[in-house]
């Protein structure tokens, strides 16, 4: 699906990585791996287009990224450090945002994927009245809506309680079961149920 | 279409839950008319000289302090990188929180105007040039604004370098927009003014989208 060419990158001269190629097919899940600073949300950055200064190609379906862009963004979900929910807003109001702003984000409602992330009873709060894992989940009820067939997912588990980040497992071993793929970063030790995690470790990348 | 209302309908709704976005820019706009004959002179004739340039003045520096919120907000909780990721046009994105500046600051500091210009003792026939001439030229501001303010979301402290940016480009604005008020005031015809403030709104709107969708892009991926 998604396809990395000798991709090279720096910042304040600092190599971060270079020659890093690697590929991600359906049904597939792949960490990438590294210290604090070793360039990791960098990467994933550069693979949803939100950081351009960088060297090498960049693929989807075999066409070069910059030329099918629409096309690729709506079939990626991006969920960063910051989870993009306003604190102003309540949960329900974010969600039904995030379905405008990626309309493919409606495979279940809005009020389901809120159940599914144990916010049941929380839907109408602000969302600065619930505590930062309970935000997280906010954020995080968009993987449930989801139909998009990339998931790229940068600490996706920060905040959550132990049973929280079993459930999220479960939910991405569910995605690549049905042929999508899954990129994050993580530093908790990853068990997607009945799947191997493929690794990439980025501090072996920036020596070689 | 759809997409454009629900963009503006969240954003009100946000201005909506924190108050202090729309009443900010009113207080301060409000506070100059108050402040204005206290510290220079109350003689009617002479605030009837000086009140379209000071309510023009006052109304431009609003919304150049509104304009920094424009994007703030939205960059230090993520939801622009979502904006930026997502397969809706950015310039739609862009023109709508725009207009829902536009309709927190410009908008309402119109409607508000003609209470000032009768503390001022504009005379009554300046009173609809005034209106008009705000509500053709603030969304103007609004649009320019947001360049600056889409320059700057990416800096810690962007609020003085925005004022720098920005300031030269209102300048037209300020003139014509205070120049119509005073020919109104004076009896004068100001078919001609409000045709070069919706001249100057025209070219914005066909622009600064464009230009504020470009400087995001700069700033979110700096």
């Amino acid at each position: 699906m998604l396809e990395v060419k000798n991709l090279f990158c720096e910042r304040d001269e600092r190599v971060l990585f270079s020659h890093l190629s690697f590929g991600i097919s359906a049904g597939e899940v792949v960490q990438i791996e590294g210290q604090n600073g070793s360039g990791k949300t960098t990467l994933l950055r550069i693979l949803c287009g939100l950081n351009e200064s960088y060297q090498g190609e960049l693929f989807w379906q075999q066409k070069e990224i910059a030329e099918v862009r629409d096309d690729y963004f709506s079939q990626m979900l991006y969920v960063g450090h910051l989870a993009g929910v306003k604190s102003t807003l309540t949960a329900e109001e974010n969600l039904a945002w995030m379905q405008q702003l990626d309309p493919a984000l409606d495979k279940v409602s809005i009020a389901e994927a809120l159940k599914n992330v144990g916010l049941y009873g929380f839907e109408d709060v602000p969302c600065y009245t619930l505590s930062a894992g309970q935000q997280r989940r906010v954020g995080l009820a968009r993987l449930y809506l989801s139909t998009a067939p990339l998931w790229i997912l940068d600490e996706p588990f920060t905040a959550l309680d132990k049973k929280g980040v079993a459930e999220k497992e479960a939910l991405l071993a569910q995605h690549v079961f049905n042929g999508g793929s899954v990129i994050l970063t993580t530093h908790h030790d990853l068990n997607v149920p009945g799947h191997t995690v493929r690794r990439i470790n980025l501090n072996e990348v920036a020596r070689s | 279409m759809n997409f454009f209302i629900a963009a503006v309908r969240r954003d009100l709704l946000l201005a909506l839950r924190r108050r202090s976005d729309i009443v900010n820019p009113l207080a301060f706009f409000l506070m100059v008319a108050v402040m204005f004959p206290l510290a220079v002179s109350p003689e009617s004739k002479f605030l009837a000289q000086v009140a379209p340039g000071v309510i023009w003045v006052a109304a431009l520096l609003a919304c150049l302090l509104s304009a920094d919120g424009i994007f703030r907000s939205d960059f230090d909780d993520g939801s622009l990188e979502q904006m930026l990721v997502s397969p809706q046009p950015l310039v739609l994105i862009v023109l709508a929180k725009v207009l829902s500046h536009w309709i927190i600051s410009g908008f309402c500091l119109a409607l508000m105007s003609p209470l000032l210009a009768m503390m001022l003792f504009l005379p009554s026939e300046g009173l609809g040039a005034l209106v008009l001439s705000l509500l053709l030229g603030t969304p103007t501001l609004s649009l320019l604004g947001a360049i600056g303010a889409g320059l700057t979301v990416g800096l810690r402290k962007g609020g003085i370098l925005i004022s720098l940016l920005i300031l030269p480009l209102y300048i037209p604005v300020l003139i014509f927009g205070a120049g119509t008020v005073q020919a109104a005031a004076m009896g004068l015809p100001i078919a001609g003014y409000l045709a070069l403030l919706g001249a100057l709104l025209v070219l914005s709107m066909m622009l600064a989208p464009f230009a504020i969708a470009a400087a995001l892009k700069i700033s979110v991926r700096g």
